[in-house]
């Protein structure tokens, strides 16, 4: 059996399972936002009363907060009461932020977990070595329910990087050269596993991003199997102890030296428009978003304020910076990195999802075009129907900022 | 349940995402009406208006890609769309419809419908027919677990009515 296989015959409780069995399987975190909560919770109630394993259920409020209005503050009033009734854990402003950054931070989350969320970036987890996977809301309140969801054993398809990493390329860049390969729905219904030297040199923070968009390509899960960098990450955080399972064969291998990938960029409106940013330099920007559940991360901003230390963003563009928690924030607070986005005259906004989604904080007007270290690059994504997004690392997107225009940052 | 399902087809192309389904300016609300009011907006402002009871969406590749809101499948089921059919479908989407109680077709058909066409859906016999284009094709029968589930409206009557 491979690492999933491994993972998941554990939760179910059976001796093996393999690709394609339907099992019932154990969660160990179940997770909601304010969008995707109130529904969760609404069906819940319709049919039960206390949670069966109140343990494991995670509220965060991410998306609309600090509440945009009255209706988000309804909702996540509803599940504040929800949350207090139920004696479940519940992050908002102030001991919170982005869902996906916060839940590996405070030892939500560990390797050989099982992880639904009623949100599509539920993926970002394999990166700790967890099986975690997008659902719906019905399924979270059906895991409330009974304590357990049903699954598909998915294939996995597994992705080995080689060669020397360039000047500025990040995780990233790989995630998008890899959706760009294999298409927007090139893994539907696969773990994508992310392996050899290159990803064994990658930090983190790198890997969380490169799972965060495995849904980028369809896929069911993206993982790393543990290594010491896991270990290192995990340890003196709370939470339970780590699993450990043991990986075999995958379904597929797809091979890949990267040493002459030069900085890419997903254009609109598909994440799977991928090419150089350097062949890019005649779209003008008016606005760069930096942060999300993508690109959230300390060595996001570290890499953001590296290009824009001693610079200005280009004059009439609105530079957005979103740290994807409170810690993230003190964090970029103490290495300066928040002094250089305001030198650089960016406006630094609370930790929420805001305008990734087109929800505040940032929205386009008809006709504006962003640049973004998000996820997805959608019809009226971060806004008006005809308003454009395109998506890149942190350097690019910080370089495109001072320029004016998508530039590499090797053009700087 | 019933096993035919008869509608007119409104004809999509790949990768329709849920933010176009149901964008996320009108995500503060879990009403299906309102949800449906302005499902598939941005794709097409008049889709509430053209689509009448029954019609069946047809399209192409990777159908409901993206965000796992649950509120694009309640759009679309309350927007008065009887079935889906796709070439394929992004597994989130794909989940939540059968959860919620909406049917889902893989079948490759897009390449010959046009807006309008009739097409009749007999899953006993396992097959999707379009009248005006003469074709008939062939689905995978649907699983009795998720007929059942779709029959009771959704994965949480089903279980309860199961005794869970």
């Amino acid at each position: 059996m491979n690492y999933v296989e491994n993972i998941l015959s554990h939760a179910s409780g059976r001796k093996s399972v393999s690709a394609g069995e339907y099992i019932e399987a154990r969660c160990d975190t179940v997770l909601m936002n304010d969008v995707t909560g109130p529904l969760a919770v609404k069906e819940f109630l319709k049919r039960g009363k206390k949670i069966k394993n109140p343990g494991s259920v995670v509220i965060v409020c991410d998306h609309f907060t600090p509440n945009k209005d009255i209706k988000s503050a309804e909702n996540v009033k509803f599940l504040r009461d929800f949350a207090r009734k139920q004696k479940i854990r519940f992050f908002e402003i102030g001991n919170g932020g982005v869902e996906h950054v916060i839940l590996p931070e405070k030892g939500i989350v560990k390797p050989g977990d099982v992880v639904i969320g009623a949100d599509s970036h539920t993926c970002t987890y394999g990166a700790l070595g967890a099986f975690s996977t997008g659902v719906g809301s019905t399924d979270v309140a059906f895991a409330m329910l009974m304590g357990k969801i049903w699954f598909m054993v998915p294939e996995v398809m597994e992705f080995v990087y080689s060669g020397k990493k360039g000047k500025f390329i990040t995780g990233k860049d790989l995630i998008l050269l890899t959706i760009g390969k294999i298409g927007v729905n090139g893994a539907n219904y696969k773990a994508m596993k992310f392996a050899g030297t290159v990803i064994s040199a990658l930090s983190m923070d790198e890997r969380f991003t490169m799972c965060n968009m495995a849904i980028e390509a369809g896929g069911k899960a993206g993982f790393v199997v543990p290594d010491k960098k896991t270990a290192d990450y995990v340890k003196g955080r709370p939470g339970r102890k780590a699993r450990n399972f043991a990986d075999g064969p995958s379904a597929q291998t797809f091979k890949m030296d990267i040493s002459a990938v030069k900085p890419l960029v997903a254009s609109p409106h598909l994440p799977d428009k991928v090419g150089p940013a350097a062949r890019l330099n005649k779209v003008k920007i008016d606005q760069a978003v930096i942060g999300s559940c993508t690109n959230g991360r300390i060595s996001d901003f570290a890499q953001a304020a590296k290009i824009m230390k001693g610079r200005k963003i280009s004059a009439g563009l609105r530079c957005i910076i979103l740290p994807g928690s409170q810690e993230v924030y003190a964090e970029a607070m103490k290495k300066g990195y928040i002094e250089t986005f305001l030198k650089a005259g960016c406006v630094i906004a609370p930790p929420t999802c805001g305008p990734c989604l087109g929800g505040h904080m940032g929205i386009l007007a008809g006709g504006e075009t962003a640049i973004s270290t998000t996820n997805r690059n959608f019809v009226g994504r971060m806004g008006a129907v005809s308003s454009r997004v395109y998506l890149a690392s942190p350097y690019t997107a910080a370089a495109s900022a001072v320029r004016g225009r998508i530039i590499s940052p090797e053009q700087l | 349940m019933k096993n035919i399902i008869k509608g007119n087809a409104y004809v999509v192309g790949d990768s329709v995402d849920t933010d176009v389904i149901i964008p996320a300016r009108f995500l503060t609300s879990d009403n299906a009406d309102e949800l449906a009011a302005h499902c598939m907006e941005d794709l097409d402002k008049d889709f509430s208006k053209k689509v009448k009871k029954g019609d069946i969406i047809v399209a192409g590749d990777n159908f409901g890609c993206g965000s796992s809101r649950e509120h694009a499948p309640i759009a679309i089921k309350a927007s008065g769309i009887s079935a889906v059919i796709a070439k394929s479908f992004a597994r989130i989407f794909l989940r939540n419809c059968i959860n919620i109680g909406l049917m889902v077709f893989v079948c490759d058909m897009k390449k010959d419908a046009r807006a309008g066409d009739e097409i009749t859906i007999d899953m006993r016999k396992g097959e999707i027919i379009n009248a005006r284009a003469k074709k008939i094709y062939k689905v995978k029968p649907v699983p009795e677990f998720i007929k059942k589930i779709v029959s009771f409206g959704g994965l949480l009557n089903y279980a309860v009515q199961r005794g869970r």
